[in-house]
């Protein structure tokens, strides 16, 4: 295992990341999507910790510390998904279009 | 001379403080108390007036020039200024004097006159307001303070012509005044910015002593046209010269003078015969020594001057409307001072003598004219119109009205020992003395046909029987407040002629000539006689057409059945209808059209497509703000892709 191969499974999931996000019409879907991608983002600091770095506990910590953050954004992205459904009773992002000109 | 230096302050301040005060408090509250008001700082200007000319004249500085104050208004560069002040020499003082004093008199005389008019109070702020003006055009400097004011005074004209704006006759009346004289200056600013940028500088000081040979070799290169120097600064006379042929209303651009009688009448007595319409003439004589150094520019002056002298005469032979028949006298007159300055050049050499010949004429018409419209107004007052057809047998019921008419018209038509005598006879002298014999000869017919029109305005209002209703029902009777200025008026009207002859003959000489001044001229004694005897000859005429036993009144008021030459100088040669034609077909008619298709396609063609470009620029940006969130995460993903590779290539 070396480090292109697991650059190049982070390029992937965040690939599948972004295409989820601009494909999804649902805002869940959308969230798990962005998920996929910090996900990607977070792997590549693992790998550059393991692989690179002369100290690996720097990049673990800091791993950890954005899943930590993640975890409060994802709550508080359910809490407004939550909110918006109970407003309008649908989360298709085709239909939230209140902002255009 | 600290004293003078105050008192001439009071002289601008008073009208401009009646100005203000009068137009922004007085007014509206009390017209008796504007009145008041304007009657006092008028006088108190006067007396100042007064004052400054006597320690001028006695003190034995007199034929010098001298700047009594001067303060710093514009400065184009360190040695191209232009101030405001007030330049003293005999002319300028004598200008004052009579500027002043015609003032004072037509303020009192307007207590009278405009008793009861809704707009009392403006009507007093605006008769100030043209009393500054003149002045401070009279006292100018140099020549961009005389722009200044000039224009001031062609404002206050407006204003006053169309006082009584309810009239459309009069609306007009001022509109076209305004725009004839506006077409005017702009050649007199024209002229101003020619002759600033040869000479580099506006001062009367500067110009009067140019001479031509010393921008002889100069040449102004514009890219598209060279140009001497010499003649351009000759081209720069001329159009300062039509500024005042547009003010002193000369042929062709005359017809506004008569169409302004429309305006209250001691404005006309005040602007449109006395003051303002000798500015052009004053303009001519402060430039002198700068008009004189062309001989094409002083023949000119002269043709203008004497063609609109005998031209008007002509038309007030016949006119019925008393104020108008006063126009065109006032034209000719303004026809004999013009030709007098412009008959001062014989071939290479000038003559001085006209110079002063008219501003003496200047002097004594100011008096004797003011004094005829102010008559005027008093009948029209009176008997409620302006024709000859609704008076006659005024004499008894006026009696000091009619003394002081004859002695107006016995001083405009040139019998000795009255003021018009003196001025008209000098002037005629330097027709002869400048050997020009046909302006000579019309100058003698002219004051031949002064005298027939006169006196035919003299017998037809106030002997004979009476034809209108108000004169035999009786109830015509004399104001005080109008008769008061008339009656001092014609004092002098009788005497300014010969009491200010020698002040006049000692002092009045224009600045230094710079080209050669012939000082031996012959005499010619039997002008005067011829002159008078001319005078005796139309005057007798007048009496026998309209005033003898056997004089048929009916018959000379007719204007319809008459010769075609009759009506043709009856209808003032037709030069309104030409006015307006001309105006009809060619300016609305062609120059407005153009200007019409390029407002309408040109101007607004570029402006609605600058609107339709940026309204597509708004759609394109419009478009893009669709909420639809994919797209916007699309371009943010390929902007940052952009923006990433991009970077890495070498542009």
């Amino acid at each position: 295992m070396t480090l292109m191969n697991v650059l190049i499974l982070s390029f992937i999931l965040f690939g599948i990341g972004l295409w989820g996000l601009m494909r999804r019409r649902h805002l869940v879907g959308m969230l798990i999507s962005t998920e996929i991608m910090l996900n990607a983002a977070n792997m590549n600091f693992i790998a550059f910790a393991y692989f690179s770095a002369k100290d690996a506990t720097a990049g673990s910590v800091f791993s950890i510390f954005v899943i930590a953050v993640t975890a409060c954004e994802m709550a508080v992205a359910l809490a407004i998904i939550v909110s918006m459904y109970r407003r309008r009773k649908s989360l298709d992002v085709e239909q939230l279009r209140d902002l255009h000109d | 001379m600290i004293n003078e230096v105050s008192i001439s302050y009071l002289i601008f301040l008073m009208p401009l403080l009646t100005f203000v005060v009068n137009g922004l408090f007085l007014g509206k509250r009390s017209a008796k108390g504007a009145a008041a008001f304007a009657i006092v700082c008028n006088g108190i200007a006067f007396a100042s007036a007064l004052f400054l000319a006597v320690s001028y004249f006695t003190s034995g500085f007199a034929p010098q020039k001298a700047i009594l104050f001067e303060i710093p208004f514009l400065k184009f560069a360190e040695t191209f200024l232009a101030n405001i002040g007030l330049l003293v020499d005999p002319l300028s003082i004598m200008m004052l004097v009579v500027v002043t004093f015609i003032s004072f008199m037509v303020n009192i005389y307007s207590v009278g006159y405009m008793r009861g008019d809704r707009a009392e109070g403006r009507f007093f702020a605006l008769l100030s307001l043209f009393s500054f003006s003149m002045l401070g055009l009279v006292a100018a400097t140099n020549l961009f303070q005389m722009f200044i004011f000039w224009e001031l005074v062609g404002v206050s004209s407006y204003l006053l012509i169309g006082f009584w704006y309810h009239k459309p006759s009069a609306v007009s009346a001022s509109k076209q005044a305004f725009i004839l004289t506006r077409f005017a200056d702009s050649f007199f600013l024209l002229g101003i910015v020619i002759v600033s940028y040869v000479v580099q500088s506006f001062d009367f000081a500067t110009l009067n002593a140019l001479t031509l040979s010393a921008f002889q070799s100069q040449v102004i290169d514009l890219g598209f046209i060279t140009m001497n120097k010499a003649t351009a600064l000759v081209l720069g006379g001329v159009f300062i010269f039509t500024g005042g042929w547009g003010k002193s209303a000369m042929f062709p651009m005359h017809i506004w003078l008569p169409n302004a009688m429309e305006g209250p009448t001691p404005v006309s007595s005040i602007i449109h015969s006395a003051t303002m319409v000798v500015a052009g003439v004053y303009l001519v004589a402060r430039l002198f020594p700068f008009f004189a150094l062309s001989g094409s520019t002083m023949n000119l002056i002269m043709v203008v001057g004497a063609f609109t002298m005998v031209f008007a005469a002509v038309i007030a032979c016949t006119q019925k409307d008393i104020k108008r028949i006063l126009a065109y006298s006032t034209l000719s007159q303004l026809g004999y001072m013009m030709f007098s300055l412009g008959a001062c050049r014989m071939g290479d050499v000038v003559i001085a003598t006209g110079w002063t010949a008219s501003t003496y004429h200047i002097f004594t018409h100011a008096f004797f004219k003011c004094s005829l419209f102010l008559i005027a107004g008093s009948l029209i007052h009176q008997v409620h119109t302006n024709d000859l057809d609704a008076m006659g047998g005024l004499r008894k019921k006026m009696p000091l009205t009619y003394i002081c008419a004859l002695i107006s018209i016995l001083a405009i038509s040139g019998i000795p020992p009255f003021s018009g005598f003196f001025s008209k006879d000098e002037i005629i002298l330097t027709a002869f003395q400048g050997h020009h014999y046909v302006v000579f000869g019309l100058a003698l017919l002219t004051s031949g046909l002064t005298t027939f029109y006169m006196f035919r305005l003299f017998f037809l209002a106030f002997h004979g029987a009476p034809r209108s209703e108000s004169v035999k029902a009786g109830h015509v009777h004399e104001d005080f407040f109008m008769t008061l200025p008339i009656a001092i008026l014609a004092i002098p009207a009788l005497a300014s002629g010969f009491a200010a002859k020698d002040l006049f003959e000692h002092f009045f000489v224009p600045d230094k000539l710079n080209v050669p001044q012939l000082m031996m001229l012959p005499e010619a004694h039997w002008i005067p006689y011829v002159a008078v005897a001319i005078a005796v000859v139309a005057l007798l005429i007048a009496w026998v057409l309209y005033a003898s036993p056997k004089a048929k009144v009916d018959r000379a008021l007719d204007d319809i059945n008459r010769s075609s030459i009759y009506k043709v100088i009856y209808h003032k040669f037709y030069f309104d209808e030409i006015y307006y034609a001309v105006v009809r077909q060619f300016v609305i008619g062609g120059i407005a059209r153009v200007a019409r298709f390029i407002q309408d396609y040109i101007i607004e063609g570029i402006l609605a497509f600058v609107v339709w470009f940026v309204h597509k620029l708004g759609d394109l940006v419009r478009t893009a703000q669709s909420g639809n969130l994919t797209f916007y995460l699309g371009t943010l993903v390929v902007g940052v892709l952009l923006w990433r590779f991009l970077g890495q290539l070498p542009f």
